[in-house]
């Protein structure tokens, strides 16, 4: 090993570390900018509006249609609603999530990134503030270069204020979700909301205003894991914004293209005129090929598409479409597009699979319930006619925000056994009705009698009923009836 | 070192830091420089944590912080709020009789875990944590009761004990027939004989049955009844219950009947309250044996 180490380099402390170079993105027109505004506007308003929608869930529940409530634990979605014991169904929507993550990567690369993902949506919120207040791409470098003025500060403190409000309202959205949003509206507005929305209000405007203002594509490309997991996930179909360079190279200006093709040497249709790069949120060059800094959103497809029809050459020089094809279309092979492959397959059955599985949970939950717990010690009692006792530790649940009167009752025990519940009589038919409130749990404590001069096996089985009267639901849990080894 | 001259790497064409480890040489992909700042903030976070938070130790102490936080205080607020919590409801229980604490499903749920607790605090050491006693222990869980099965009388013996040294203690006293010799030797074997078929153990025909009948009848009748089922008032056990406080046997008899050992429960009332002692009778009575 070599020891006499020096650095070559970097003798200046100050440069083992490089400032961000900040990225100026240009406007741009087309049909991705289009349904990157339309996904914005549906995405946001939902976010936004969406605890002020209201639904109605009879008395004694809450009209909001998506809540998520601490404090009677409960969740609300529309028609739904997610006790705290079904916390399973967030580990199954994170699932499906994340496959079908890796199903829009298969298909076309890093949809999530380039449309979907809230840092996306909100830099590009913030971006077209900017723009609106300090001009375009031009104006903007410009006005940052220039010395302070009345004018500068007056445009950089509307752009910080108005950024500055956009996060405070994302905060103040999020925070609509864990309380009814009208009254919280009117508490927070009063001072009357609880310390905690305040402070959840304070980091979401927080990381709003510095990560969509200030950090902006530093995100994506220091901060988020998932361009690393992308670039591993990804196979030679999967669709990537490409720079077509069989068709783009040589590049050159378009005149010294045109002389080019005059004089009979090979011309690309690139013009090199810097649009695609201009327009990139991220400050990329996407002629370098795909990498790990693009987002992928199509922003330089349309500000590429817009320089193709001016010039009037065929639009698509970048567009959607994979490495491979570049390099058979310069082998002179047809492109190839594979949708259906093996991984779009497998990550379609398993979002399908989860799906359903949930699907089939969630119509066949029990909206009252029992468990049942025998006694250890002692396993069962000899009583003084010599009859055998065992003693069960019962739980009832309703999980309807009414009173709900109960049957409970067992079967598998020999004639004459007897059933009791300590402190609610049984009736003629061996049944024990159960009041429990609304959303409530009920512990009881349950005996069964073996009949006297019965012989009972060491263990037998019993099965423990709850009825829903009003519902027909009908709950069983099968449990044992222990007696004495013979 | 000024004289440096930057290298770069063929590969990659990044610059290299000039570290070079068995021929690898380390690349200069400098770090954004909002990360430095980004560790400069949380050293001085750190500082601020120390001010408000405790955080240095001392040699015998610790520097508190000016926020005063403390774990431990956190932890007796909150057992403090708890107590406020049970206060209300343990007043219900107080006012409320055993039977109407059984029949009101919010105070049986209380006083089952309260009771519950309870018994495995101070009552589980003799009766066992499933309460079915031990030798000398009576077994809670069955039907036989010495001194009655009822929550009034349950609540009764936990309250002032079994020859306890309270005032309002249950007293109960077998004579000791051998060791007195109120009965002689024999006499003590043949009763012995006949109090094992009423407890359906096994006799010895050696004995004569109905000189033992009639010792009985004349020693044991008037506490243990004419058929052995015993008188709770006096705390005479059932004698044909499968479940005895001592050695159920023709032998445990004659011992018993030559020298009886009386055990000793202790009154509870004093140190546990009437809250908890309502509590665990109910808990008890609940076990299932209750009548």
């Amino acid at each position: 090993m070599k020891t006499d180490v020096t650095p070559t380099a970097n003798t200046d402390d100050e440069s083992w570390f490089a400032s961000a170079a900040k990225v100026y993105p240009a406007s741009v027109k087309g049909r991705f900018r289009n349904i990157k505004w339309a996904i914005l506007a549906v995405t946001l308003g939902i976010y936004y509006f969406l605890p002020f929608v209201r639904w109605d869930r009879g008395p004694n529940l809450p009209d909001q249609a998506v809540l998520i409530d601490f404090e009677r634990k409960r969740a609300y979605f529309f028609f739904l609603d997610i006790w705290p014991q079904e916390v399973f169904y967030i580990t199954g929507l994170l699932v499906m999530a994340s496959v079908a993550l890796f199903l829009m990567n298969a298909i076309a690369g890093r949809v999530w990134c380039g449309y979907l993902c809230p840092q996306t949506v909100w830099t590009d919120l913030f971006l077209r503030v900017e723009s609106w207040i300090e001009g375009e791409r031009r104006q903007r470098i410009a006005l940052d270069r220039a010395p302070w003025t009345g004018s500068k500060l007056a445009k950089k403190s509307l752009k910080h204020f108005i950024w500055l409000m956009i996060a405070w309202w994302t905060g103040g959205a999020w925070v609509l979700y864990f309380a009814d949003a009208p009254t919280l509206v009117v508490d927070l507005a009063t001072g009357q909301a609880p310390l905690a929305a305040y402070i959840w209000i304070g980091i979401l405007t927080f990381t709003t205003y510095s990560l969509a203002g200030h950090m902006r594509e530093q995100v994506c490309t220091y901060m988020c894991p998932w361009p690393r997991i992308q670039a591993a996930l990804t196979d030679e179909y999967a669709l990537n914004v490409t720079y077509r360079a069989d068709r783009g190279e040589p590049r050159g200006h378009l005149k010294e293209n045109r002389k080019r093709v005059e004089a009979g040497l090979p011309a690309g249709d690139c013009i090199d005129c810097y649009q695609c790069l201009h327009v990139c949120p991220t400050g990329v060059d996407i002629r370098n090929g795909i990498q790990l800094d693009c987002i992928q959103c199509g922003l330089c497809i349309d500000a590429c598409d817009t320089v193709m029809t001016k010039i009037g050459k065929p639009t698509g020089l970048i567009a959607y479409d994979t490495d491979d094809n570049v390099d058979r279309r310069e082998q002179g092979k047809p492109p190839i597009y594979r949708f259906v492959r093996p991984r779009t397959i497998i990550y379609a059955t398993i979002i399908a699979g989860i799906s359903a599985l949930m699907l089939y949970s969630l119509m066949n939950r029990e909206y009252s319930g029992l468990s049942v717990v025998h006694d250890r010690n002692p396993l069962f009692v000899v009583q003084s006619d010599r009859s055998i006792r065992n003693g069960y530790s019962l739980r009832v649940m309703n999980r309807v925000p009414e009173e709900q009167t109960l049957l409970l009752s067992i079967s598998g025990m020999p004639e004459g056994s007897e059933f009791e519940v300590v402190g609610t009589p049984t009736n003629a038919n061996g049944e024990v009705a159960v009041v429990v409130g609304p959303d409530r749990t009920r512990a009881l404590r349950a005996l069964v009698f073996s009949p006297e001069g019965v012989k009972m096996p060491s263990t037998s089985e019993l099965v423990f009923i709850l009825k829903n009267p009003k519902t027909g639901e009908v709950s069983t849990i099968h449990d044992f009836f222990r007696a004495p080894a013979q | 070192m000024a004289d440096h001259k930057k290298e770069i790497d063929n590969v990659t064409g990044v610059e290299t830091t000039g570290h070079e480890w068995d021929g690898l040489k380390e690349l200069n992909n400098p770090l954004p420089k909002w990360w430095l700042y980004i560790f400069y903030a949380t050293i001085a976070w750190s500082v601020v944590y120390w001010i408000l938070m405790p955080s240095w130790p001392l040699i015998n102490s610790y520097t508190t912080g000016l926020l005063g936080y403390s774990q431990r205080s956190v932890a007796t607020q909150e057992y403090d709020e708890a107590l406020e919590a049970r206060a209300q409801t343990g007043q219900e229980l107080m006012n409320a009789s055993l039977e109407e604490i059984q029949n009101t499903p919010q105070l049986l749920e209380f006083a089952m875990a309260n009771g519950g607790a309870a018994f495995a605090d101070n009552c589980a050491p003799c009766h066992g944590t499933g309460a079915t006693g031990f030798v000398g222990y009576p077994n809670l869980q069955d039907d036989n009761w010495i001194w009655g099965g009822t929550l009034d009388d349950i609540a009764m013996t936990i309250s002032y004990g079994v020859r306890s040294e309270h005032d309002e203690t249950r007293v109960g006293e077998m004579l000791a027939f051998g060791r007195d010799e109120l009965l002689d030797k024999e006499q003590v074997k043949t009763v012995s004989n006949y109090v094992a078929s009423l407890a359906g153990l096994d006799t010895n025909p050696s004995y004569d049955m109905a000189a033992g009948k009639e010792l009985y009848a004349e020693n044991c009748a008037s506490c243990h009844a004419d058929n052995g089922t015993g008188l709770q008032e006096l705390g005479a056990p059932n004698l044909t219950s499968p479940s005895w406080v001592y050695d159920r046997s023709v032998e445990g008899i004659v011992a018993q009947v030559n020298n009886p050992r009386h055990g000793v429960m202790p009154a509870w009332i004093d140190r546990l309250g009437e809250t908890t002692v309502k509590s665990l009778a109910v808990y008890v009575h609940s076990l299932g044996g209750g009548q």
